[in-house]
């Protein structure tokens, strides 16, 4: 492809074919782990549900794709109040006589952006602030440790309500209190494992070859810790998902936006916690499901960046 | 031509308790496309020595004294991105002592020699890639190989990588860290010889640091004989195996005894390397020279020429006569009347490691 000339179109597919072969080499891993299998699968589930949960209306093609919803979750009175589940309501109505079939539809969209945006962004910092701190040592490593020790004397839920409090109660301000406090496990962690590796004999070789900092740091260190970076996404994503429940659940979740937390809230400020078993149940299966798969993901992809536990198969 | 010219170089280490003079007042100077051997003990400088050459030294060291021209280049006041730029692995490259760990095990070695190549050099990775292929086929490695992990590489043929990776860009010096020590004496041979022939192929000079005699005696042009920081006796290797006259390397001699000679038995050296930190005045190997006097006590000596570039820091290299000749007995490297019977310290030296 190099040699002869190509066509910057026919350089593009190339392009697209060799990243969709780069992703499909990936994937291979899945092949043969169960587990891997079922996270997988339920977390595409929760994603189709989440991106179609509500009806789509497409204005220019005038179109309107309808939502998985069979109510509108916030409509009340469209079943009886506290109504067992029946063929019409398959998970039982509210104390409002809500669907709660449909609430657990909708509230699958605030747990897949609360749980990717919370745990993407605070692995993205703890990793960084790991790696810059152990490669560099020093005064450095002091500054950003210490601020680390700070935060771990945070208390998380105190910290996020005040926080809220202050701020309002949006989606955003939830995120954000999240991953203030979220980013230090993976900091601290992630330090550790830099300390070692930064000894190893092949970042010697690295700088005796003539690579700059960012590059030994971004290019062969950070590849070397990335199953560990996994790992702690995978526990982000649980917790900022129990985060957000909980923060819900004490009422101090986004009023416009039902979540599976919110949901428990609701069941308990009603006082319906030990009558409507068919309410608190499925948020709180949902939660435990969603959590499951991402722990069950992340211990596969510990084999795509690790090519030693690839090969023992 | 001189390649690379070392001047009174003086690399010290911090330590709690003063300067450790890893390596002091060392004087070094090498042609192009010629070998030298540093030999000598662990922790006698030989890897700092090296390490400053390229400088690769931990944070705690430091180049306090000294000058090292490389092809007109003072390379202790280039910028970090003057060097990496201009001399490092381009100019100077570094063949590690354990090659399985050199590699970054995330990537292919294929990758890894690539991303070297076009790092340095404007050169399309295909053509890069072609370029590891012929490596690799030049060391007898299957260039199919090169898409490889380093895990599945055994330790010879990482070795082999490694030299491949430490000549893809055909630098004018190496810098050999005992690059067989973790191999069998067979694939050892076989790996000298492979360096041999690409060395005088690509018209590289080499540092060969090592403290095995046979490698040195096999490879090197030129044999520098290091203890306690500074070269002490340096000639050509004929000179150094055959008529060496530092005590040192008279005993280094007799810890390598001829096979083919049934009567000669192995003798060490008795005691330890010294002390490196803040050393008094005198000779360094006093303490476990059987030959020592009261001079070698109180001054340090200073290389002294025996021609043919044959330089020797001893006092008594004058009577090289009868030191190769009592240095050839068991009896005088017993240990028991070493050093100034007033002057023994009951404390054992501290460690200090220097390699690694």
């Amino acid at each position: 492809m190099s040699t002869e000339r190509t066509s910057p179109i026919d350089s593009a597919t190339g392009a697209v074919g060799d990243g969709l072969d780069y992703v499909r080499t990936k994937l291979e891993v899945f092949e043969g782990d169960r587990l891997g299998q079922i996270g997988l699968a339920i977390l595409v589930t929760f994603l189709l549900i989440g991106i179609f949960a509500r009806p789509y209306t497409i204005e220019f093609l005038d179109l309107t794709i309808p939502g998985l919803t069979p109510h509108d979750p916030g409509e009340r009175a469209v079943g009886g109040r506290l109504e067992s589940p029946s063929a019409d309501h398959p998970l039982g109505t509210t104390d409002m006589g809500r669907d709660v079939l449909s609430q657990l539809i909708a509230g699958t969209r605030v747990t897949l952006i609360v749980g990717s945006l919370a745990a993407f962004m605070a692995v993205f910092i703890g990793t960084n602030v790991g790696l810059v701190s152990a490669y560099f040592g020093g005064w450095v490593d002091d500054v950003l440790m210490r601020i680390t020790d700070i935060v771990y004397g945070v208390p998380f839920l105190p910290f996020a309500i005040v926080l809220v409090a202050i701020l309002g109660s949006s989606l955003v301000n939830i995120i954000v209190a999240i991953v203030l406090i979220l980013w230090r496990s993976t900091a601290r962690v992630i330090r550790s494992q830099v300390l070692s590796h930064k000894q190893r004999p092949y970042v010697e070789s690295a700088q005796a070859i003539g690579a700059s900092h960012t590059r030994i740091m971004y290019r062969h260190i950070l590849p070397n810790v990335l199953p560990l970076t996994f790992l702690y996404a995978a526990f982000a994503v649980g917790w900022a998902v129990i985060a957000e429940a909980s923060l819900s659940f004490l009422g101090f979740g986004d009023p416009n936006m039902l979540s599976w937390g919110e949901m428990i809230y609701n069941v308990y400020t009603a006082n319906a916690i030990r009558e409507a078993w068919w309410w608190v149940f499925p948020p709180g299966i949902a939660i435990m499901l969603f959590v499951m798969s991402v722990f069950f993901i992340g211990r596969t992809l510990e084999e795509v960046v690790n090519p030693e536990l690839r090969h023992q198969k | 031509m001189t390649l690379l010219d070392i001047t009174e170089l003086k690399t010290y280490y911090r330590a709690d308790d003063g300067w450790v003079r890893a390596t002091d007042d060392v004087s070094l100077s090498i042609d192009r496309g010629e070998t030298v051997g540093l030999v000598g003990e662990s922790g006698s400088g030989k890897t700092t020595l090296a390490k400053s050459i390229i400088r690769l030294l931990p944070d705690n060291a430091e180049v306090v004294d000294g000058s090292i021209d490389f092809d007109g280049t003072e390379v202790t006041e280039l910028s970090n991105r003057e060097l990496r730029k201009q001399i490092r692995w381009s100019e100077i490259s570094m063949i590690p002592q354990n090659a399985m760990n050199g590699f970054d095990p995330v990537y292919t070695v294929g990758e890894q020699i690539v991303e070297v190549i076009t790092y340095h050099e404007d050169t399309s990775k295909a053509e890069a890639r072609e370029r590891a292929r012929t490596l690799f086929d030049d060391l007898g490695v299957d260039p199919d190989r090169v898409d490889d992990y380093p895990h599945q590489f055994s330790g010879g043929m990482a070795q082999r990588a490694m030299i491949a990776l430490a000549l893809a860009l055909s630098p004018s010096l190496v810098l050999a860290d005992e690059p067989t020590t973790a191999l069998d004496v067979v694939i050892q041979d076989r790996i000298l010889e492979t360096i041999k022939e690409l060395q005088e192929e690509l018209n590289s000079a080499m540092i060969m640091i090592t403290h095995d005699m046979s490698v040195v005696s096999e490879t090197c042009d030129r044999i520098a004989v290091v203890y306690g920081g500074r070269i002490v006796e340096i000639a050509d290797a004929e000179t150094i195996i055959m008529n060496p006259r530092h005590p040192y390397t008279l005993g280094l001699r007799n810890a390598f005894p001829d096979i083919s000679d049934d009567d000669q038995e192995l003798i060490s050296i008795p005691g330890t390397p010294p002390d490196l930190v803040d050393p008094d005045d005198g000779c360094r190997f006093a303490p476990r020279c059987p030959f020592a006097e009261e001079e070698c006590w109180e001054v340090t000596p200073e290389p002294e020429s025996y021609g043919d570039g044959h330089a020797v820091e001893c006092h008594r290299a004058d009577e090289i006569e009868h030191l190769q000749e009592e240095a050839g007995k068991k009896e005088t490297w017993v240990e028991q009347d070493l050093g100034r019977s007033e002057e023994i310290e009951p404390s054992p030296p501290e460690e200090v490691e220097l390699d690694d």
